[in-house]
């Protein structure tokens, strides 16, 4: 097996704030390989975007990265100066943000953004760089490219946008794209197509992603792998199929029983008791236990790390046992 | 583009109308014409002839319209107190509170967007603090006494600038610049800082905020997200999204500079508009008074319309259609 082409050991980040430092993520580890898609899914505030955010430095001050290490291609790229992370933002690691219809500037064409997007990484001067900013809207969909490169975003619709902001991520042919909700801001006829659009354009350049969102429908049609985050850290991580099928995680099981089936009338639909416990406020032991329905004593004392479960990897110590469920 | 302008000159024509009206009546109501012109002794049938003469027997409306026909070609009467024509004397000082009114706004821009920038970007840097801390200064400290200190400074313990006057002009076709003299320079420098300090800590404080304001939005994430330089996504990114506002504020504040130079122009006797102003309302001279009123109105109005067509420069969904051509 060749070396993944990202991977994240042992990361923390903290928020230093008045009332004492909190911990955002703990301990959060994976890796992506070459052409890999991650899924990575969680209930708000779960710390899934914050990872991402990570990954491509730009953690929102005061947060920081406390710990642990991100590399890339077996380089470290946590601790590089802002200038020298700033020069893979774009060219190695894409990234696409939630929102279309904020993500582009109001002042500048679609295609005045692709050009300086590829002027700053790619040796191509600005007439170019234009020929391939076409080429690349053409690649996203966009009807008559060649006319639309000089529209202001306002002149797209929401799933327009979306695919400019896709061709603004690729433009510089990074090897990861960072996939921060890219449809949760689309209509539902609107987010297949999108979703669609950036499986083929990620295997085609045989692009790794990272795709954050908590729509278990995207994961399952996209992801190769899927990690399942909850109050800051990944609680279980494996193949898509088994995850989605057969979560080992109670909190993971939860997670996928509580999407009503297609077909089948529920009379109520099925849901996790209670939330997420706030990040100040991180109950001792395994994180999930007030919530969980297997609960017992040994994860309310102490904290579980991953550990095999069935085909996964979960944090839980049902599995403490050669991954045989205690109870099960 | 061409019917949106037409369209607010016509927006405009009511506004202009109504201080028009307002001028006009200062004749009426401050002080009576017929007994100034007319001195102590006359005979009713004098009294009755000057009326008549004035046209001041004829209707309301007929009079105000005169007054209008006759503003629109720039013929104000003659000054009470000097007996000249209103039109030449504010020809005369207009260019004095102009040189005065345009240095002052520049050096607020050149010197309060830089500043704002830097606060903006660096919050908590100490050179920050102190461009804050002096902000306040120039926000809360009035203009007059900013004026007497600097005089006091430069002009009597240090020697170094004028305290009062234009220095040397140049006359240019009728424009009378202080531009192309050292001394015009120097005179200039002082009540420039006086006039535009204020402007200057308040376009850095507004820049300052709206940076911080844009630096918070996806676009600017997303823009380092694509890698682009910080010199790019300051400049190009973020600083061009704080310009509406900018420009709104400092095309009101110039409108501001000209008509209320009058307490720069008096501390450092500014042959200017403004203090002709004082010197005519001292003299309750009506005609420059009603002229000034006017010229003013018509000078806001016309910054407006050049503040709304900037906007259409900056920012394209205020464009009509496609974004080709009007840049």
């Amino acid at each position: 097996m060749t070396a993944p082409l990202l991977e994240v050991r042992n990361l923390r980040v903290e928020f230093p704030t008045r009332r004492g430092t909190l911990v955002a993520l703990d301990d959060v580890s994976f890796s992506i390989a070459h052409g890999e898609v991650l899924g990575v899914v969680g209930e708000s505030g779960a710390g899934k975007s914050m990872t991402g955010a990570a990954i491509i430095g730009l953690l929102e001050p005061p947060g920081r990265i406390a710990g642990g290490q991100i590399l890339l291609n077996g380089r470290r790229i946590d601790n590089l100066p802002y200038a020298e992370l700033r020069k893979l933002r774009g060219r190695e690691i894409g990234a696409i943000f939630q929102d279309p219809l904020t993500t582009l500037n109001p002042l500048y064409t679609v295609g005045q953004q692709l050009v300086e997007t590829m002027v700053t990484h790619l040796p191509l001067n600005p007439a170019q760089a234009r020929a391939k900013a076409i080429e690349w809207l053409e690649l996203v969909g966009i009807p008559a490219a060649s006319q639309r490169i000089d529209s202001y975003p306002h002149e797209f619709s929401g799933g327009m946008r979306q695919r400019v902001v896709i061709a603004l991520a690729l433009c510089a042919e990074p090897k990861l794209i960072v996939a921060d909700e890219p449809t949760t801001a689309l209509d539902v006829s609107i987010q297949a197509q999108v979703i669609t659009l950036l499986k083929s354009l990620a295997r085609d350049k045989g692009t790794s992603m990272m795709l954050v969102t908590h729509d278990m429908g995207v994961i399952a049609e996209t992801a190769d792998r899927v990690a399942v985050m909850y109050a800051g850290r990944i609680v279980e991580i494996g193949a898509v199929r088994n995850v989605v099928l057969n979560a080992s995680h109670p909190y993971s099981a939860g997670l996928m029983g509580s999407i009503p089936p297609v077909g089948r009338r529920l009379e109520r639909l099925q849901q996790i008791d209670g939330s997420m416990p706030r990040l100040s406020a991180i109950p001792r032991g395994c994180p999930y236990n007030p919530r969980c329905p297997q609960v017992f004593d040994r994860c309310r004392m102490e904290r579980p790390e991953l550990m095999p479960a069935r085909e996964n990897l979960a944090a839980c110590w049902l599995y403490a046992e050669q991954g045989v469920p205690r109870h099960a | 583009m061409f019917a949106f302008i037409i369209s607010r000159l016509l927006q405009a024509l009511p506004v202009m109308l109504t201080v028009a009206l307002l001028s006009f009546a200062m004749f009426a109501y401050v002080g009576d014409p017929v007994a100034i012109m007319l001195g102590q002794d006359y005979t009713i049938a004098q009294r009755d002839q000057l009326v008549a003469d004035l046209g001041l027997d004829q209707p309301f409306f007929v009079q105000f319209a005169k007054f209008v026909f006759n503003a629109a070609q720039g013929e104000f009467g003659l000054s009470y107190r000097l007996s000249r024509p209103v039109a030449q004397l504010i020809a005369e000082r207009a260019p004095a509170t102009l040189e005065l009114a345009l240095c002052a706004a520049f050096l607020a821009l050149a010197i309060g967007v830089p500043m704002g920038v830097y606060t903006g970007l660096y919050r908590n840097s100490w050179l920050s603090r102190f461009f804050l801390t002096f902000s306040l200064i120039g926000v809360s400290l009035p203009t007059f006494l900013i004026g007497i200190l600097l005089i006091l400074t430069f002009s009597v313990w240090l020697g170094w600038l004028p305290s009062f006057g234009r220095g040397d002009t140049v006359n240019i076709g009728g424009w009378s610049t202080g531009l192309l003299t050292l001394s015009g320079w120097k005179a200039l420098i002082l009540p420039s800082i006086t006039l535009g300090l204020f402007q200057l800590t308040l376009i850095m404080r507004l820049v300052r905020a709206e940076m911080m304001e844009v630096l918070r939005t996806d676009y600017i994430k997303f823009a380092r997200a694509r890698g682009l330089t910080n010199r790019a996504v300051h400049f190009g990114h973020a600083l061009k999204n704080t310009l509406v506002p900018v420009i709104t504020i400092t095309g009101l504040q110039l409108g501001a500079i000209i008509a209320f130079a009058i307490v720069t122009e008096t501390v450092f006797q500014w042959p200017g508009m403004g203090l002709l102003f004082i010197q005519s309302v001292g003299a309750a001279d009506i005609p420059v008074m009603s002229a000034y009123l006017l010229l003013i109105a018509l000078m806001f109005v016309t910054i407006n319309l050049i503040v709304d067509l900037l906007y259409y420069a900056v920012d394209p969904r205020l464009r009509i259609g496609r974004g080709k051509g009007a840049h």
